[in-house]
C-alpha cells in the first residue's frame, strides 16, 4: 500500500547554507532556522522534482546518491515527519 | 524627567533620564569623553521610582524604556548606574534592528576583530578588557553589533561592567582615573565600571572585519579544540538576542560570519594563560 503523498513548501520561501556535513535551513514565512542533517535536504530536493511519498523519494534519492535501501527508506520516513512537523513539507 | 544625559556608544545613541541626581551624574563621569549623538537618540532608558513616593523613602530604581520586560525587579538607589546600564543592554538587546546583536566582547588588530563568547562567567568581559589594555582595541565586552549588509563588525566601547573578582584583576593594570564607584551587593555581586582606553572610545565609528571566534571557558585546564560551522551557527543563534526577530537578514548575516571565520573552544585556569592562547591563535591566522 502507498504511503502518504509529500510536496515540499516553495523553494522560494527557502534559504540554505551548507555547514560541513549539515545544513542550515531558514524558513521565511514561520521565521524559523532549522540544522538538519542527510537525507533530510535530499529529501527537500527530491520533493523540488514534485510530489511524492516515501518510496517515490527513495527512487529519486537512489539516482543521485549511493544508498542501502532499507536503512535509508526507515530514515526517510522517520525525517518526513519531522520536516512535516516543521511546516517544511506537508501532505500532497 | 528631572534630569537627562545623551550619549553616543558606537553607532547606537541613547537618552537616559532619570528621578534622581545620582545615577545620571554617575553616568556622565564614567560617559565624559564620549561624543554627544548627532541625531535623534535610538533608545530611551527611563530610571523611575517604581511607586511615585519610593523617590524618598527606601528609594528603588525601575527601569522603564521603550522596549520593557515584565516583572524586572527594581534595584536599590546606590545601585542607580548598575540600572543605568541594565536599561541600556536591554534596549539594545530588545530593541535593535539595524545589527544582528551577539552577546560576546570583541576586540581588534589592524583592522580584524577577535569573538570572544560564552555564557555568562565565561571571562570574556575580562578577556576583553585585558586585551584592551596589550595592544589590542577594545570594540565591546558585551554586544558584538554584526552589519547585516557588510558583514562587518561595529564597537560598542560602553564602559567595561566587572564583576567580582575580576575589579583587582583590571585595578593592577589601569589607573584610578578610569575607574566608576564601587556597587557593592548587587544582584550581580560586586560591581565596578572601567571606562576603556582613549583610543578605544576615538575609534568608536571605525568597523572591522571578523576574522577569529573564540569560545573561552575560565576554571578548566588548558585546552582548545576547533568548533564545526554547524556547532558555530547554533551557538551563535543562542548567544544573539535578536536573531529571530531580524529573519532572512540575521540569517544571511550569521551564516556568512560562520563561513568567513575559524572558530575554537578555548579553556583556561588563568588569565596569563588565555592570553597566551589568543596570541597563539591570532598568530597562526592566515593574512
Amino acid at each position: 500500500m502507498a504511503g502518504p503523498r509529500y510536496i515540499a513548501d516553495d523553494p522560494a520561501n527557502l534559504r540554505a547554507v551548507e555547514l560541513d556535513g549539515l545544513v542550515a535551513l531558514f524558513h521565511a514565512p514561520s521565521g524559523m532556522t532549522h540544522v538538519v542533517a542527510p537525507p533530510a535536504p535530499q529529501i527537500l530536493e527530491a520533493l523540488g522534482e514534485g510530489p511524492g511519498d516515501a518510496r517515490a523519494i527513495l527512487e529519486r534519492i537512489r539516482a543521485r546518491y549511493d544508498v542501502d535501501d532499507e536503512e535509508a527508506a526507515g530514515a526517510i520516513e522517520a525525517r518526513l515527519a519531522e520536516l512535516e512537523a516543521a511546516g517544511l513539507v506537508r501532505r500532497a | 524627567m528631572r534630569h537627562e544625559l545623551s550619549l553616543a556608544i558606537g553607532p547606537v545613541s541613547f537618552r537616559v533620564g532619570s528621578a534622581w541626581k545620582g545615577p545620571v551624574d554617575a553616568l556622565a563621569g564614567l560617559y565624559a569623553d564620549y561624543p554627544a549623538p548627532d541625531d535623534v537618540c535610538d533608545f530611551t532608558v527611563r530610571l523611575e521610582p517604581e511607586k511615585p513616593w519610593r523617590r524618598w523613602l527606601r528609594p528603588s530604581v525601575a527601569i522603564h524604556g521603550d522596549y520593557m520586560l515584565p516583572d524586572a525587579v527594581p534595584l536599590s538607589l546606590a545601585h542607580g548606574l548598575l540600572a543605568a546600564e541594565m536599561g541600556m543592554n536591554l534596549q539594545m538587546a530588545l530593541g535593535q534592528k539595524s545589527f544582528l546583536l551577539l552577546h560576546a566582547a570583541t576586540v581588534e588588530k589592524d583592522g580584524r576583530a577577535l569573538i570572544l563568547t560564552g555564557e555568562s562567567g565565561a571571562g570574556k568581559s575580562t578577556l576583553s578588557a585585558l586585551l584592551g589594555e596589550s595592544g589590542w582595541r577594545l570594540m565591546g565586552d558585551e554586544f558584538a553589533l554584526l552589519d547585516c549588509a557588510t558583514g562587518h563588525l561595529h564597537p560598542f566601547p560602553r564602559a567595561i561592567s566587572l564583576k567580582n573578582g575580576a575589579i583587582a584583576v583590571m585595578e593592577r593594570v589601569a589607573g584610578e582615573g578610569r575607574f566608576g564607584p564601587v556597587m557593592e551587593d548587587t544582584p550581580k555581586g560586586r560591581i565596578r565600571h572601567l571606562k576603556p582606553r582613549a583610543d578605544a572610545i576615538a575609534r568608536m565609528r571605525e568597523p572591522a572585519r571578523p576574522a577569529l571566534i573564540l569560545f573561552p571557558r575560565f576554571g578548566e585546564a588548558r585546552a582548545m579544540r576547533a568548533v564545526g560551522p554547524a556547532e558555530v551557527f547554533v551557538r551563535l543563534t543562542q548567544a544573539s538576542t535578536n536573531y529571530v526577530a531580524l529573519g532572512a537578514r540575521g540569517f544571511d548575516a550569521l551564516s556568512g560570519l560562520v563561513a568567513g571565520c575559524p572558530a575554537l573552544a578555548i579553556d583556561y585556569p588563568d588569565t596569563e594563560t588565555a592570553l597566551g592562547l589568543v596570541d597563539e591563535l591570532w598568530q597562526g591566522l592566515p593574512e
